[in-house]
């Protein structure tokens, strides 16, 4: 739903990448408004169940449906879900915000009217840390956060000449996060959506499952040259995944410059994104659909909060994103790179430390992310469906640490710990994978390997690089079970290079 | 502040209020009462006083994230002149 509040200047003082036009380079200034479904059990003013999924109007109270006479109260814990996510966004938090009503008809609204907030919503400005490829952060300036009702949902494909109305979301509590138009490209665009996803997933007031709809965003769209005023926006809406609106930023800029530098004018207006074609298209919304003449809601008094209690809240926030990525790389020595890959979702975060847990962190890190993150991306799978547990991917590490197994075997190690489970140190054991440091043996090994390929010990007299050739051919004899290094010296000292 | 017909057209259309042509000019009439009354009122300095939410000194009631409503669809829908399968049918909008 549209605010009628939106921000109109910006914090940033840098210039973005630019776009090239016909008559010289363009910035592209992008502001987002995101409706992040709140988590929780009941509906914002209504005792009926907010769960996603059932039959229809199943989750409906009369006062969902608007009935006369029904009048709404409000879920404390919704509004402790909106006071924490102001917190976790480093926001001020309003001791004293208003209901207002935003008055539209459309079926899916029983009322006539959304419960919203206008003028004084529960949260106001904050500020949003986004990370960039390439080591670059920006400050996103969020201006505000209110709480509003859903509306339900329409139905145009089941009947031809009738729309069906299924009110289970109607009154379910959506928190409308407001940034500043900070962001300068569909790149930070996409990357803000993503941290902002990534705390309201750690706090845990909103699951953001953006396929369900449970976390979806407005993208506000201007051009300018650089350095002069901003220019008239396009909002375009609904937008539900970060590729999307990645994709409608890059379309809408450029169509804006087109119109722009073909003599037009870009006229204010909300579009639609069509993902199956990658454009933007306007709505052809009439004008005055977009008077809400908002008033303060009579059915419900200000929402007043006590210090002592947005203080409790305070105190129970979990480590953020921005926190723990410092103390990954504090703690752990790790990269900002590494530390933001563990980071990006709380629960990767946590079996990182379970792993590291009295272990080799750097060496936990790099096999987390390389090789158990590229294999469940390649098998579109979460961290939590991984089928090398924690414990296991800890005890590969340890195995690795402590010289019985080599970083080679340990792959082996762990393909056979992904397809077919078990114990990593069991493994090793039943199939004799354990590393031969033994180095009587290795040093019978390279003396073979020396004897048969005399030829080979002249060339590499001369020229001492082919000492590796030598080293593979022991490591081939063992089974790679040899210690690499051990046999690299060997071979070195024996060939005399 | 006052009100012509077109405004008053404008905002009986957003209501969704029918209002015939001839009773244009006199519901401007009547609104334009009504808003010169308010005017009156506002010749009052409240500039030190908070608005008033309510008549007693009472808090907004909050209630705990407890379901307590729904699983009755049939209930909702019963009046709705049209329906299918426990959905509200209305005739067809499409943006």
């Amino acid at each position: 739903m549209t605010t009628a509040v939106t921000a109109v200047h910006t914090s940033r003082a840098d210039t973005g990448p630019l776009i090239e036009g016909a008559t010289g380079k363009w910035e592209v200034i992008v502001g987002m408004e995101v409706h992040a479904q709140v988590l929780s059990k009941a509906k914002l003013f209504s005792g009926a169940s907010a769960e996603f999924g059932a039959d229809p109007n199943e989750h409906v109270s009369f006062v969902d449906a608007a009935m006369p006479g029904m009048l709404p109260v409000i879920n404390k814990y919704c509004v402790e879900q909106a006071v924490k996510t102001g917190l976790g966004l480093k926001a001020a938090i309003n001791h004293r915000s208003i209901f207002d009503r935003k008055n539209y008809f459309y079926p899916d609204l029983p009322a006539g009217y959304q419960i919203s907030q206008y003028k004084h919503p529960v949260v106001g400005e904050g500020v949003v840390i986004v990370d960039l490829p390439g080591g670059k952060s920006i400050s996103v300036g969020i201006e505000r956060l209110h709480l509003e009702q859903d509306a339900g949902k329409s139905l145009h494909d089941q009947h031809p000449d009738q729309s069906f109305v299924d009110l289970n979301r109607a009154g379910v509590a959506l928190m409308e996060i407001v940034s500043r138009p900070d962001l300068r490209s569909s790149e930070e665009a996409a990357a803000y959506l993503k941290k902002l996803r990534a705390i309201l997933r750690y706090l845990g007031t909103c699951d953001g499952n953006m396929e369900e709809g449970s976390m979806r965003a407005d993208v506000n769209v201007s051009v300018r040259k650089p350095g002069e005023p901003l220019g008239t926006r396009c909002e375009i809406k609904n937008v539900n995944s970060m590729r999307f609106v990645a994709q409608a930023v890059d379309y809408e800029a450029r169509r804006q410059i087109d119109v722009i530098e073909g003599g037009g004018k870009i006229n204010q207006e909300t579009r639609l994104f069509d993902s199956k074609k990658g454009e933007t298209r306007s709505m052809r919304s009439k004008e005055e659909a977009h008077d809400y003449r908002y008033f303060p809601d009579p059915d419900l008094l200000p929402l007043e909060l006590e210090d002592a209690w947005v203080q409790r809240i305070k105190g129970s926030l979990p480590e953020l994103p921005d926190d723990k990525k410092d103390r990954f790389m504090r703690d752990y020595g790790l990269s900002l790179y590494d530390a933001g890959v563990l980071i990006s979702e709380r629960e990767s975060a946590d079996f990182f430390e379970a792993v590291a847990k009295g272990r080799d962190a750097k060496l936990a890190a790099n096999w987390v992310i390389n090789e158990l993150f590229g294999r469940l991306n390649k098998e579109d799978k979460s961290i939590g469906e991984s089928p090398v547990s924690a414990e296991a991917m800890g005890a590969i590490v340890s195995l690795i640490s402590d010289g019985t197994i080599s970083g080679k075997i340990a792959k082996d190690v762990f393909e056979i710990a992904w397809s077919e489970g078990g114990d990593p140190a069991a493994i090793v054991e039943k199939r004799g994978l354990k590393q031969v440091t033994d180095m009587g043996a290795i040093e019978a090994a390279v003396d073979e390997v020396i004897a048969a390929n005399p030829q080979k010990v002249e060339q590499a007299k001369a020229k001492p690089t082919l000492a590796g050739w030598f080293v593979g051919q022991v490591m081939k004899a063992t089974g790679g079970k040899a210690n690499p290094q051990a046999v690299n010296d060997l071979v070195k000292k024996k060939l005399g290079v | 502040m006052s009100v012509d017909k077109n405004t008053v057209k404008r905002v009986a259309r957003l209501a969704r209020i029918a209002l015939p042509e001839e009773r244009l000019a006199p519901m401007a009439d009547e609104l334009n009462a009504i808003l010169k009354w308010v005017e009156q009122l506002n010749e009052v300095d409240t500039s030190k006083v908070e608005p008033m939410t309510s008549v007693v000194k009472v808090s907004l009631k909050m209630r705990d994230d407890v379901v307590t409503d729904g699983e009755r669809a049939g209930d909702v829908v019963k009046n709705a002149p049209l329906g299918e399968d426990n959905y509200f049918a209305v005739p067809k909008v499409v943006e």
